[in-house]
């Protein structure tokens, strides 16, 4: 069944070439991304039961594994994998009905299409690569495709916030670039099954300069703090539906690849006391941010550059219960932020700006609209029994365990920072669905299609509450795959030295 | 074959990126351009000096094995430059645009930023989220027309100016 392994991203580029084709025919277009999603999404979830029974490997081209370049689905990958097609299938369905209400005015485009779907088979190609080049490739398609994304229309706004953006994220990839280099001279390979098995022995100073310069470069993306200025200026800027994505998954990736590289690379965890004090930092400046602000994109913004702490400090604990925590507070995170951004769209459809100030009244203007935005929330704020709530509790717990002062002082962090997202939001609440209803109120109906996908999401996240046994389960046992790392390097070497494939000259050679 | 890399080549490496991260730092858009592109020359440069001792081309049949250059950095540098490539043309049809717009193509403030200097300058407590949100208000607006060096060089005073005194 590895075949299945490749498709989440060759299905999404295919269909952005189609889309391309059929630039003038927005109904092609529509049908071409929904079908491609959709497929993604099956595929994504066959992976995520399939690689329950061990990673999935193809190796790219029928080059065995160190020559060629493998794509992994393993359990993190596959579940990551899952929650992104998910998201990212109910944000199209809600910007087509954005554009068919609105006449293709504000957000959907014709370039819209093509390069959303790029977007997603960027973000696949990060979850799936096995080859530190690769994952470098995977991101700049995802940011290529993001650029585009955010600077929709070109307007004065956008053009400005896009601008930060971009030079940010470039100078990311110029770091994570001289990380490669350093990284293939230092051990010879790519590989991160390869890797895993060469770093350790290579000199502990020049390991500990490569894992610095990874981390920074990821840091970046993920907004870590001090790294995270770029994010809550960029962001709000963009269509409702792109911060939407944007805000579920772009940071994610981040989080994503520093997990990965944390755990297989560099398991020995000697930066764990940096990024505790990251983590700790970024919470805190994070949420302190969004209290200061009077414009709900703006401030949901900031509560998502804190959250990202929550995942740093699970990945700095590195214990079992640590990265199993973080791994489901991920995937609780994309879906709630994702449907929280995806509200706001329709609060300021319905209210007629995004300020606090100006917007009042929604809960009883709009009251459907007031349980949407309150259940993710309230999820967000960690009100049991959310799942926000089982996913702290995890991370509190782990870090009790660990016993150290920096997790010490991380759980209570995370508790003040989770009192502080509560104030925030009930903030929110109190200016935007509380209040005098404004007499300028515009007199639209939300459209069903664009209420629709969000009530879905909102139920994808109560889903995890529902199911949080299982998702913590599955999230322990990639958790442990990753601690033992032996699952992953033998699915890759699956003939010892070497994958599936073609290389037989090599299989005499010794390495450089 | 060498033991050392060139040091003529990290010379010329060390100069790219000194004067890549010095033109990042400018406001203006276009020469941070040049900039991304001097670094990301030094970073392609960095990695084939780094990636191992020069040879011959790695064609079987044109040199011997063991005078052969490592094929894959080249590999890597080849798709590093495409990649580059799209994004500076990127930057590019940015700087246009924001040019087109306000007629310049300078990298604005962080609104963030701007909001924290002006209650700095005020000296006052805000103490009201309405008063805030009249503060934010003209923010986009002032982001957009402020410019530093063009103020600097027309000898005008816009409303930025008076902030920073």
């Amino acid at each position: 069944m590895s075949w299945l392994v490749p498709l989440p991203v060759i299905l999404p580029l295919t269909g952005a070439g189609l889309a391309l084709v059929f630039i003038r025919h927005p109904r092609i277009q529509r049908t071409i991304s929904v079908v491609v999603l959709t497929l993604v999404l099956t595929v994504a979830v066959s992976l995520l039961w399939l690689a329950d029974q061990g990673p999935l490997v193809v190796d790219v081209g029928g080059w065995a594994a160190p020559v060629g370049i493998s794509l992994v689905a393993d359990r993190l990958s596959a579940l990551m994998l899952s929650v992104s097609a998910a998201v990212t299938l109910c944000v199209l369905i809600y910007s087509l009905a954005q554009g068919l209400a609105d006449g293709d005015e504000e957000a959907p485009v014709a370039i819209y299409h093509p390069s959303y779907l790029v977007l997603v088979a960027g973000v696949a190609n990060t979850f799936l690569s096995g080859d530190l080049f690769n994952l470098y490739v995977g991101f700049e398609i995802l940011l290529l495709a993001s650029f585009v994304l955010l600077t929709l229309g070109g307007t004065v706004a956008r053009i400005r916030s896009g601008t930060i953006y971009v030079v940010v994220a470039v100078v990311s990839s110029m770091i994570f670039l001289v990380a490669i280099a350093l990284v293939y001279s230092a051990a010879g390979t790519l590989n991160l099954a390869q890797l895993a098995e060469r770093l350790p022995e290579i000199d502990g100073g020049t390991r500990l300069i490569l894992q610095l310069l990874l981390l920074i470069a990821f840091a970046i993306k993920a907004a870590v703090f001090p790294m995270s200025a770029w994010l809550p200026d960029s962001y709000p800027t963009a269509p409702a539906p792109v911060t939407a994505v944007f805000a579920g998954l772009l940071t994610k990736v981040g989080i994503y690849a520093i997990m990965r590289t944390q755990t297989l690379l560099f398991a020995e965890g000697r930066v764990d006391g940096l990024l505790m004090g990251a983590a700790l930092a970024t919470m805190l400046i994070g949420i302190l941010g969004a209290v200061a602000q009077t414009d709900i994109k703006r401030l949901l913004s900031f509560t998502l550059v804190s959250h990202i702490g929550y995942m740093v400090f699970g990945v700095a604990l590195s214990s079992r219960t640590g990265l199993a925590a973080a791994i489901f507070y991920v995937v609780h995170h994309i879906t709630v932020q994702t449907s929280l951004f995806l509200v706001v769209g329709l609060m300021e459809r319905r209210g007629g700006s995004t300020s606090l100030t100006r917007l009042g009244g929604l809960a009883k203007v709009a009251p459907l609209l007031g349980v949407l935005f309150f259940i993710p929330a309230m999820s967000l704020s960690g009100i049991p029994p959310f799942s926000g709530f089982l996913g702290k509790v995890g991370l509190l717990q782990a870090g009790i365990a660990d016993g150290s002062g920096p997790a010490l002082a991380l759980v209570v962090g995370g508790v003040v920072t989770s009192l502080l997202t509560l104030y925030v939001i009930v903030k929110a609440w109190n200016q935007a669905f509380w209040q005098e209803v404004p007499e300028d109120l515009p007199q639209t109906r939300l459209p069903g299609g664009m209420v629709g996908p969000t009530a879905a999401l909102v139920a994808v996240g109560l889903a995890l509450t529902l199911f949080a046994g299982p998702l913590f389960g599955y999230a322990e046992r990639a958790a442990d795959d990753m601690r033992a790392q032996t699952p992953y390097i033998d699915a890759v070497f699956s003939r010892g030295e070497r994958g599936e494939g073609e290389s037989p000259e090599a299989l005499t050679e010794t390495p450089p | 074959m060498l033991d050392s890399p060139n040091l003529v080549l990290l010379v010329v490496i060390a100069t790219l990126f000194a004067g890549g991260v010095y033109l990042l730092l400018e406001r203006s858009l276009s020469r941070v351009l040049i900039g991304i592109i001097l670094i990301s020359n030094g970073a392609n440069l960095f990695m084939l000096v780094v990636s191992g001792p020069p040879g011959g081309a790695p064609i079987v049949g044109l040199t011997p094995e063991d005078q052969m250059s490592d094929p894959l950095p080249q590999a890597m540098v080849l798709t590093a430059i495409v990649i580059t490539l799209g994004m500076a043309a990127f930057v590019l049809a940015m700087a246009y645009r924001s040019w087109q717009l306000n007629r310049h193509d300078e990298v604005q403030d962080d609104l963030e930023d701007r909001r924290l200097a002006r209650i700095a300058a005020s000296n006052q407590v805000v103490d009201s989220d309405l008063e805030q949100e009249t503060r934010l208000a003209t923010l986009d607006q002032e982001a957009a027309e402020a410019r530093d060096e063009m103020a600097e060089l027309t000898g005008s005073t816009t409303e930025d100016g008076k902030d920073r005194q």
